[in-house]
Formats: structure tokens, sequence, C-alpha cells
């Protein structure tokens, strides 16, 4: 895949399988590239693989005993397997953010809800926190909104306003790669073309993975496009070749919306 | 191009009549040229009224078909080979229209020799009456190609276009003795070669249409490309 592609590789999954309890194989040898400063989509049915993908860049399904990974995900530019027996997954959810589905702001308020992570990293200098807060804020697009009330409960915010205080929550800790899992499927039209362009803004800063079931939203937001189907990596590919012409006929079928 | 069914039946129901909408102008269209050949050759005024009249009908159908494909685009966002589908049928209607306003063209050129009365040079008439046979073919076959997404009926059409096009300069050759010989043929020997002219155009439209059949069906831009530029 190291061909002469004008965005450097930032992560690159090789052959990665993945097993739920042992048995289920949920992902058959897939690999893919991640580009650096791109943004990445994965698409396809429910239960083709793909957020099940995405969780193993942050080593999510270690939370769960049985779990086991085959292959490897390399990290970028030090070329670290996130999937090593000798990496702390800690570590590699510093470097990796993830947003979820469903805005999940903790009990506190704003500001602590950005500062967490670097709390957790040991950061307790007053002027570095507000720094990194104010910074991770204005990445989100969500300074100029709650900059007066940064003690305020993060529940007060809205959909919208709870789901990019996420994201700089996520940012605030300055990781290389966000992963996003159906980031805008709870929000509605306005909120969701609002986090849409964050999204196109921050590719500037990280590379970007994100699960989306709206396949328009793929479209308009992504450089890469892979389209998964039961476990497999179907194909892959510049998003404007996959949705003007793919090149696989399941592609086809699923992105024009037939029956396969 | 991609003949499983959608899940929304809805959206099968418009493909497929936004693709029958193309076929009836198509219809349409070749029927023109057809009446304003038989004009051409009978110096029937009847018809060329007709044929006039009828441009109307075609001009109102590009239209429709127009809107139809933006409908389209903007409910169901179309990608892939329903996407190009869209995209070319807009194109090919404006290909159809201009067919349409061609015929109107002869049969106005029609009009025009027969208000200056019978003329010698209509025994010319075999040669560009048979261009415009040829050229109500060739659109036919485009609009076949069309209907089946046939690619290799739709390369054969733009080969056969190159025919037309010798035909066409041959006429005009031919034409051209004619005037050095009599100047006082000149006015309708102009109007003989705005006739062939309008139906060597056909022949061009044609082509474009079953450009667009390639590009539906295996998503390949093939205008544009000559001898010394390939793809």
């Amino acid at each position: 895949m190291q061909n002469q592609h004008p965005h450097p590789l930032k992560a690159e999954a090789r052959n990665l399988s993945f097993y739920y309890g042992g048995e289920v194989k949920a992902l058959k040898g897939i690999s893919m590239p991640i580009y650096e400063h791109q943004v990445t989509a994965l698409i396809g049915p429910s239960g083709c693989g793909k957020s099940t993908f995405l969780r193993c860049f942050n080593r999510m399904h270690d939370l769960y005993p049985g779990n086991r990974y085959e292959g490897e995900i390399a990290f970028l530019p030090d070329n670290t397997n996130l999937l090593g027996a000798d990496v702390d997954p800690i570590e590699v959810r510093m470097r990796i953010g993830m947003v979820f589905q469903k805005p999940n702001p903790f009990p506190k308020s704003i500001y602590e809800n950005v500062a967490y992570g670097l709390r957790v990293r040991g950061e307790r200098n007053r002027r570095m926190l507000d720094d990194k807060v104010e910074h991770a804020l204005k990445g989100a697009a969500l300074w100029e909104e709650v900059k007066d009330r940064l003690n305020d409960l993060a529940f007060n915010l809205s959909g919208g306003q709870q789901q990019r205080l996420c994201i700089a929550r996520a940012l605030a800790t300055d990781p290389e790669l966000l992963l996003f899992d159906e980031p805008t499927s709870a929000l509605d039209p306005i909120a969701t073309a609002s986090i849409e362009e964050l999204v196109h803004e921050l590719k500037k800063r990280v590379s970007i993975l994100i699960v989306t079931h709206n396949m328009q939203q793929a479209a308009r937001v992504s450089d890469h496009t892979a389209y998964m189907y039961l476990g497999d990596l179907i194909e892959f590919g510049k998003t404007d070749d996959i949705f003007i012409k793919p090149k696989d006929k399941r592609t086809e079928d699923y992105i024009t919306g037939r029956m396969g | 191009m991609n003949e499983n069914a959608h899940i929304s039946q809805l959206f099968d129901q418009e493909l497929e009549r936004l693709r029958t909408s193309v076929l009836q102008m198509g219809g349409m269209v070749e029927a023109q040229i057809s009446l304003a050949t038989d004009a051409y050759i009978d110096a029937d005024m009847a018809i060329v009224n007709t044929v006039v009249e009828n441009d109307k009908r075609v001009n109102e159908l590009e239209k429709a078909i127009d809107d139809d494909c933006i409908h389209i685009v903007a409910k169901r966002q179309p990608t892939a080979s329903d996407l190009r589908l869209i995209m070319s049928v807009s194109k090919i209607v404006t290909d159809l229209e201009r067919v349409g306003d061609e015929a109107k063209k002869i049969a106005k050129g029609v009009r025009r020799i027969c208000e200056r009365g019978p003329m010698s040079m209509l025994s010319n008439a075999t040669n560009v009456a048979h261009l415009g046979k040829e050229a109500t073919e060739l659109l036919r076959r485009a609009l076949d190609a069309f209907a089946r997404l046939d690619c290799e009926a739709a390369t054969a059409v733009i080969r056969d276009d190159e025919n037309l096009d010798r035909e066409f300069k041959a006429i005009v050759r031919q034409l051209v003795t004619y005037m050095m010989e009599d100047p006082r043929t000149i006015s309708g020997v102009l109007d003989v070669i705005t006739i062939a002219r309008a139906i060597e155009r056909i022949g061009d439209h044609a082509k474009n249409v079953a450009e667009q059949v390639v590009y539906i069906v295996e998503g390949r831009d093939i205008r544009h490309l000559d001898k010394e530029n390939p793809a």
C-alpha cells in the first residue's frame, strides 16, 4: 500500500482478524491503510464488523474477557503494533481518541469534562490546563458558545453541543487519530451538519476514522471509503471512486440501496 | 449497469419511468427526421408544417425529463450506476432536443425551396435523402443501445458516424460543382447544403448518445478521444 499516495500512512491494519469470546470471527484478515490528515469512512450493513474494526484501534475490546486479535495494526510513524502485548491500552488511548454514537459527557462541568484526560495523565498546572481546554474547545467549534459558562454542568448543553464537547474532550490529549463511531446518528440535521463541518476542519490536526450508517455522510465527509461485509473488507478506495464507479458489484449494490 | 432491484421499489419505478421517457422522446425525434426527409423528397408543405408543429412537443418532453432527473437527484441522492444513468439521461435529452431542432431546420429548408418554385437540382434528392435515412438509422441504433445498455452496439454507432461525415462531404463537393457551372443555382444549392448539414449533425448527436451509453455501463468517459489522444 506504500505507493505514491500524496498522504503518508498514519496507520495500517495488516491481516487483522478478531474473535469475540474466542468463538465468533468478527473480522476476517483485514488489510487497510489509514492516511494521515485524511478522513477514512467505514460503511457496511449492521453486523459487518465496521465498529469492531474501529474499536480495535484503541483496544476497546480488551475490556471484555476472551476477545482475541490476530494480525496487527501498525501505528506510524513509530510503527508501533497497537495490538502488541507490550503496549499499554491507556497509552494507546492517549494517542487515539474516540467519540461515540450518543454524546456521553461525564456528570461534571464543561471545563472538567475537557480537562479529564489531561488530569488522568497527571497534568496539575492550572495555566496549562486552561490553555489546553480552551484550545480543545476551539478545535471542537464550541468555545464561543461556552466560554462564559465553563463551570456549568455539561448536561445543560444541547445534544449537538454535548457531542462537540465529547470531541473537545477527545482532542484535549492531542491525539494523532480520532475514531468516530456513528457520531451523528443521535443528532438532528443541523447538529449533524455542524459535526460534519467540524470533521472537515479537524483533519488538518488529526487523522480520522469514522463509522457511519449514513452513506451520504460518508460521501460528504470522507476522502477514502471502505466497504465491509460480514467481517470482510470488500472494497477500499477514494470516496469519489467508490460513489461514482465502485469496482465491486457488492459495493455497488449496497451504496445504491439494492438487495444483494 | 445494475439489474438488481432497489430496496425502494418507488426508486426503481422512478428510474424505469425515466428510461421509458427517454425512449419515448427518442421515438418522437426519429419520427421527426423521417417526416422531414419525406418532406424533402416529396417537396410536401403539409409535412413541413407538421414537423415544425411537433417540435414543440419534443421541447416540452426535454424539460419534463430534465425535471424528473433533478427530482430524483434531490430525493434519492443516487450513486454509482444510478448516478451515471441520471447524469447521462440529462445529457441525452439535450442531444435529442437538438436532433428535433435539426429536423425543424430541414423542414424549414424544404419550405424555402418550395417557395422558390420547383428546382431542377432536386434531382439530387436521392443522395440527400439517403443521408437522411442513414442518420435516422444511426439514431435508432444509438437509442437501441441505450435501451439495452449495450456497449458494443454503442461503439458501432460511434464508428459508423464517420461514414455519415464522409458522405456529407461528398455531397457538398458535388453541390459546389453545380454552383460553379450555373451561378443561378446558388441560393437553391445553399438551402440543400443547409439540409445536408442538419442531417450530418443528427449523426453527431447519435454519436453523443452512444458515448453516454458507454459511460452509463462502464463508467468510462470516451468523449473527445481521437487517434492522437486515445483512452
